[in-house]
């Protein structure tokens, strides 16, 4: 968490093993870095009434932050512009440094969770585009996220399906908190096409759906927006099972980022538990639910969850498979984690590479 | 599996209504008539349809009626046969549905005096939890304090999913009234539906609101700790019940860490998220979810870092096991006298408190 950069650590990057960050958040520099993407109608619509998004706030979060931009204070570009504007000095901070061989891009400031859905995918299609001009095309170990009007799924899909075979993308990015959980066949067009374009769906933490933040209603605090990105995404996830998305989808793969996965036994062993006596009411399920979330879910690891005991934690890894989780730092973000500080020793070599590369690698398709 | 010893509390029974017309005799003549003349229907909650397989065990379902209304089968089937010395009833009948909180606060004053007059009368072993309108905390601090009286009554009973989050502000005097009285409060799965079931809105499926009923809890816990309750009243005892706690682990783990991130967003807040637990908060223990495997289930233990959390509970009639297995396998014998007897004993206060005041 606000770890100071170490200029020192990038003068021996030629020594460092390569790792996947599967979680860097580009942003833009400027409010009007997007428009050569979008057409003249959307510039005027953005500056007339504003973004649109599913709360009352015409800027910023309803939730302030800790910090600006929820980003590390030593993260502002020599050259102005916000944290993660920069592709030169994130590539200073952060790839160089700590030897990132893919990094993947989560844009999260996208046309998810926009009340008007033109401009939703207006906004997400520049976006995508913005993604391949700024970022892909200029840093080979950068890749990038299709991101969607996810509300609706018909412009999502068509979204998804124009970038079938783009080697700049690597997978689909919906965030967690919309409108109905995303297990709702109002999404199911989204999965149908991520399945045929053979790219995962990631599942980002964050959003705003116009639903209380809590099954009673709005809490009062930033901390409690942050510890209830777990909880959203359990019930993500729950939904995602319970539908029968994976029997519907059988080769879809999804990555649930920055929720945590430490609470991934004990949802799955609930889920189970009460399937035992309930699924008179989901037959269309025709296996465990666990059974769903081994095969088809993998987990980005930032924010690691902190116990007094570390032991504690990979005793909770081993429940859910060294082979699912996918190292990311949330860069620029203030919770960044540190890889270096991440796996202690008495981890075994190949379960190493596998959290720190080779899982994301296999995933992401990146040889 | 692990046999359960004698003198045990049951921290989790519910007794059930059998119609909105049972509690007719506790009201006064204007709500009597309003339920008469508006043809209001029985309460019964979403969140426990009487059917469903979840709300009563195969052998605990009677021929006719709602599982649970029947005292001689409590006695025969939980209390007789776990051998407990007291039995803990919440009510979940649906009165924090309703949307007037003077119909709501009518509604809670006769489904306490019918527990009171219709189990706590009738069976020594049994006490009570005072099921409140908590829409006003003017009503409900009154009726806490009206309740309160009969000994018998040992906690404040809230639902995990209702109004609003349950730290704020506005139901601090309930806390303090509940402090002062020594009661615990019962925050217990199930919801007012005055807010969609979860923070995305609604699922589709019954079992998903059940699966959801643990993030509510997680995010009741985050609300309790971050809004300061527990800096404010330092000894109030809150119990979570039928919230499983298989999740806990991993929840304070992720809570510590923005805790000391963000820790001056709320600076009151003058303990650990992990003390304030271990001091304040406890868990009924069924259900268990987690398999029936020893080994998990010690490193679970394990993991919780502390064996004062659990508190033993049959959620009668509830199926949340089968045959006499209420423990699950591999607890010491220390850790069930602990869940069983020297747990619930520390967290009641008023439980023993009847003999010295009963003539």
């Amino acid at each position: 968490m606000n770890v100071q950069f170490r200029p020192e650590s990038s003068a021996s990057t030629s020594v460092k093993t390569a790792i996947a960050d599967c979680d860097i958040h580009p942003a833009r520099a400027t409010r009007d870095e997007l428009y050569p993407f979008m057409a003249k109608r959307w510039h005027s619509h953005l500056e007339t009434y504003g973004i649109g998004a599913y709360h009352g706030m015409m800027e910023g979060p309803p939730y302030p932050k800790a910090q600006p931009n929820a980003s590390r204070r030593d993260a502002w570009p020599p050259e102005g512009g916000p944290q993660g504007s920069s592709l030169s000095f994130m590539q200073k901070q952060l790839l160089d440094p700590y030897n990132v061989a893919l990094g993947v891009l989560n844009p999260l400031a996208s046309g998810q969770g926009l009340r008007n859905q033109d401009f939703a995918g207006a906004l997400c299609a520049a976006i995508n585009d913005w993604q391949i001009e700024k970022w892909t095309s200029q840093d080979k170990r950068l890749k990038a996220s299709i991101v969607v009007a996810n509300e609706d799924g018909v412009t999502a899909a068509a979204e998804i399906r124009k970038r079938a075979g783009d080697p700049n993308f690597v997978q689909v990015l919906l965030l967690s908190r919309n409108v109905e959980p995303l297990g709702q066949r109002r999404y199911w067009p989204i999965y149908e096409a991520a399945q045929e374009i053979g790219l995962p769906v990631g599942v980002h933490a964050f959003g705003f759906g116009g639903n209380p933040l809590t099954p009673s209603g709005w809490p009062s605090f930033y901390i409690e927006e942050m510890v209830g990105h777990a909880q959203c995404q359990q019930t993500v996830l729950a939904s995602l099972v319970l539908e029968g998305v994976f029997e519907r989808f059988p080769k879809l793969k999804m990555v649930m980022i920055e929720a945590g996965f430490g609470w991934a036994p004990s949802l799955a062993w609930r889920l189970d538990k009460h399937f035992e006596k309930l699924h008179s009411e989901v037959p269309h399920l025709k296996r465990k639910p666990s059974e769903y979330i081994r095969d088809h879910i993998w987990w980005t690891t930032q924010p690691m969850e902190d116990p007094e005991r570390r032991d504690h934690l990979f005793q909770v890894i081993e429940w859910i498979g060294w082979d699912k989780l996918l190292f990311a730092t949330d860069y620029p973000h203030w919770d960044f984690d540190e890889p270096s500080r991440v796996v202690p020793p008495g981890v075994s070599e190949a379960n190493r590479e596998a959290f720190y590369l080779g899982n994301a690698k296999k995933l992401y398709g990146i040889s | 599996m692990t046999s359960p010893i004698t003198g045990g509390v049951d921290c989790d029974l519910h007794p059930a209504v059998p119609h909105l017309t049972s509690l007719l005799p506790y009201m006064n003549d204007y709500w009597r008539d309003q339920v008469t003349t508006r043809g209001m229907t029985d309460l019964v909650s979403q969140s426990y349809p009487t059917n469903s397989p979840i709300s009563a065990r195969p052998d605990w379902r009677p021929a006719q009626g709602k599982p649970g209304a029947d005292i001689a089968e409590m006695q025969k089937q939980a209390l007789d046969r776990f051998a407990v010395a007291y039995g803990i009833c919440n009510p979940l009948y649906g009165v924090q549905m309703v949307f007037s909180e003077d119909m709501q606060d009518a509604f809670c004053r006769a489904l306490n005096d019918w527990l009171a007059k219709e189990w706590l009368d009738r069976e020594a072993r049994l006490r009570g939890s005072i099921v409140i309108p908590s829409q006003s905390a003017e009503k409900s601090v009154a009726e806490i304090e009206r309740c309160a009286k009969d000994k018998r009554f040992v906690q404040v009973l809230m639902l995990v999913m209702g109004d609003m989050p349950l730290g704020k502000r506005a139901y601090w005097p309930i806390y303090a009234t509940a402090e002062r009285l020594g009661l615990t409060i019962g925050i217990h799965a199930g919801s007012a539906y005055h807010n969609p079931p979860t923070s995305i809105g609604w699922g589709s499926y019954h079992i998903e609101d059940y699966v959801a009923q643990a993030t509510a809890f997680q995010t009741q816990l985050t609300s309790l700790i971050v809004e300061g309750v527990f800096a404010r009243h330092p000894n109030l005892k809150m119990v979570m019940l039928e919230s499983g706690f298989t999740w806990l682990p991993a929840y304070l783990w992720r809570l510590h860490k923005f805790w000391r991130g963000i820790r001056m967003e709320t600076p009151w807040v003058d303990r650990a998220p992990l003390e304030i637990v271990r001091s304040n908060i406890r868990f009924s223990l069924q259900p268990v979810d987690a398999p029936p495997d020893p080994a998990t289930l010690n490193r679970l233990f394990d993991h919780m870092q502390s064996d004062e959390l659990l508190l033993f509970s049959t959620d009668y009639p509830h199926w949340q096991f089968d045959g006499d297995e209420v423990l699950p396998p591999g607890l010491s014998s220390d850790l069930v006298r602990k869940i069983m007897i020297d747990n619930p004993l520390a967290t009641y206060g008023r439980l023993q408190m009847v003999k010295e005041t009963t003539p």
